[in-house]
């Protein structure tokens, strides 16, 4: 059976998130998608959806939807305290939503995005082969307001959910592995120590387009600009202020800003959900 | 050849013309089937990047880097395909900053730019966003010593070796010499293709009456 859901308080900031918009970016298209990609696909398996279906990715403050029809529901990502009509129900595992009720995932106990996924998955229309909101071109649906409806897809029953599930917790420190390159040589030598033994701390300008950081400036050896370039999940970009900013989902396709390294991107769903200043430690990836 | 993390390459050449030649050839073994397989292909000024390599062995990169210096990479050909027209009207706010680096007059520089082929170089900056090359070196323009905090949808602007067209509005640094009247022609994604402007594709400017 198909339906929807009422938006009935949007938080700070929730998006609609799927795996992204692959193979755009010679277009200048970001590739969107959720940031914690493991939990995107956990709470999509555990709600019996496929991996990659569209989902809603909160940003610290959470979000409450009202369903037309009866849905299996599963908040996952950021831990916070989920209600069913104010009843305290399970963070993390599958929860049954009766039509009209309001599932409502409270704010983020520990670390920063929480996702809500619906049997059948969220249905807004796709654009380039994705449902994902990206904030940096404005494609996919907007973020959400209080009264949005987003169409639901077919869902089935409540499927049979393991007994533990191994949700990935947010980072009390940040370590992120980094490859050098392409761009390491525009920096001083001085400039790569620091950035591998200084610590430095997610600020609180970070959003989807990049995690900035507060810590010491990386100097450059060579000044001059760079001609703009392509750019990948995970770069470390130096803007003139020497703090480095790594790149998260919505990131510019091309850049001119040089690029000293790029964290695995295994390691971003960590960053995805450090709170601004949390400490971060770039370390070697060999 | 320059290592972009785990899984991508950033392949540096001599200048733009080779980038655009070298990205030409990427394209051409792709089709045929004779590229390992990668997720995006993005050409930059002198650059173009190899995303999401699928071979995530430790030597798959190496193996791919080593295949593309040993390419024999022909001249761009300057005559394949049929040239994008787009009308605007050249009344920008830096025509006659425009037409003094130029040392020509402000009726000048569009039978100038108009008269001139372009080619998207590469895109980026937002959907829809080409640079586009063609204006011979001496007619290159510097940025705009105080980027306007908005420049309007359709704004067809120079800077350095580029031409570009706003598809939205946003800040910016370049000079602008004109509009285009129907902007949301260059970024359309229920349109197959959603961009106007694609990486290679010929372009002319078209000028068209001015209204009042």
């Amino acid at each position: 059976m198909t339906g929807a859901i009422e938006v009935a308080r949007a938080g700070a900031l929730t998006t609609v998130q799927d795996a992204g918009r692959i193979g755009w970016a010679h277009l200048g298209v970001p590739r969107a998608g959720a940031l914690d990609a493991p939990s995107h696909r956990l709470a999509n398996r555990l709600a019996g959806n496929p991996a990659d279906a569209a989902l809603l990715e909160t940003t610290a403050t959470g979000c409450a939807v009202r369903p037309d029809r009866p849905v299996v529901a599963v908040v996952g990502g950021a831990p916070c305290r989920v209600t069913v009509d104010g009843r305290p129900v399970a963070w993390g595992t599958p929860v049954h939503v009766p039509a009209g009720a309001v599932l409502d995932a409270g704010p983020a106990v520990q670390g920063l995005r929480s996702y809500l996924a619906f049997g059948g998955g969220l249905l807004p229309e796709p654009v380039l082969g994705s449902r994902s909101a990206d904030l940096l071109s404005g494609l996919g649906p907007a973020p959400l307001r209080d009264g949005d409806v987003l169409p639901l897809g077919h869902g089935g029953s409540l499927p049979a959910a393991p007994d533990t599930v191994p949700w990935p917790g947010a980072p009390a420190e940040l370590v992120l592995p980094v490859r050098l390159g392409p761009r390491h040589t525009w920096f001083t030598d001085q400039a790569l120590r620091t950035l591998t033994t200084a610590t430095y701390r997610v600020s609180p300008h970070s959003n989807r387009i990049g995690l900035r950081t507060e810590g010491p400036a990386l100097t450059r050896a060579h000044e001059g600009e760079l001609p703009s370039e392509g750019m990948v999940l995970g770069a470390i970009q130096v803007p003139p202020d020497g703090r480095p900013v790594v790149f998260l989902n919505d990131h510019p396709t091309t850049g001119g800003y040089p690029v000293v390294g790029v964290v695995d991107e295994t390691a971003l769903a960590g960053a995805a959900q450090a709170v601004p200043g949390t400490r971060v430690r770039f370390v070697s990836a060999g | 050849m320059l290592p972009a993390g785990a899984g991508a390459l950033l392949v540096e050449l001599p200048s733009g013309e080779h980038a655009e030649a070298f990205h030409a050839e990427l394209l051409r073994r792709r089709a045929r089937g004779e590229l390992p397989a990668v997720r995006e292909i993005v050409p930059g000024a002198r650059t173009v990047l190899l995303d999401g390599i699928a071979d995530r062995t430790p030597d798959g990169s190496a193996r791919l880097a080593r295949e593309l210096v040993s390419w024999k990479v022909p001249p761009l050909r300057r005559d394949t395909g049929e040239a994008v027209e787009i009308p605007v009207v050249y009344d920008g706010p830096d025509l006659t900053d425009v037409a003094a680096a130029w040392g020509v007059t402000v009726a000048d520089v569009p039978r100038i730019h108009a008269g001139t082929e372009f080619r998207v170089a590469f895109c980026g900056f937002a959907p829809g966003f080409g640079y586009l090359t063609g204006l011979p070196e001496h007619l290159h323009m510097p940025r705009r010593a105080t980027p306007r905090t908005r420049v309007p949808a359709g704004a067809l602007a120079l800077a350095g070796a580029y031409t570009g067209v706003y598809p939205r509005p946003s800040p910016g640094g370049w000079q602008i010499i004109g509009r285009m009247p129907e902007p949301g022609e260059l970024w359309n994604p229920a349109r197959e293709p959603a961009a106007l402007l694609s990486p290679g594709a010929r372009v002319r400017f078209v000028a068209a009456e001015v209204r009042p």
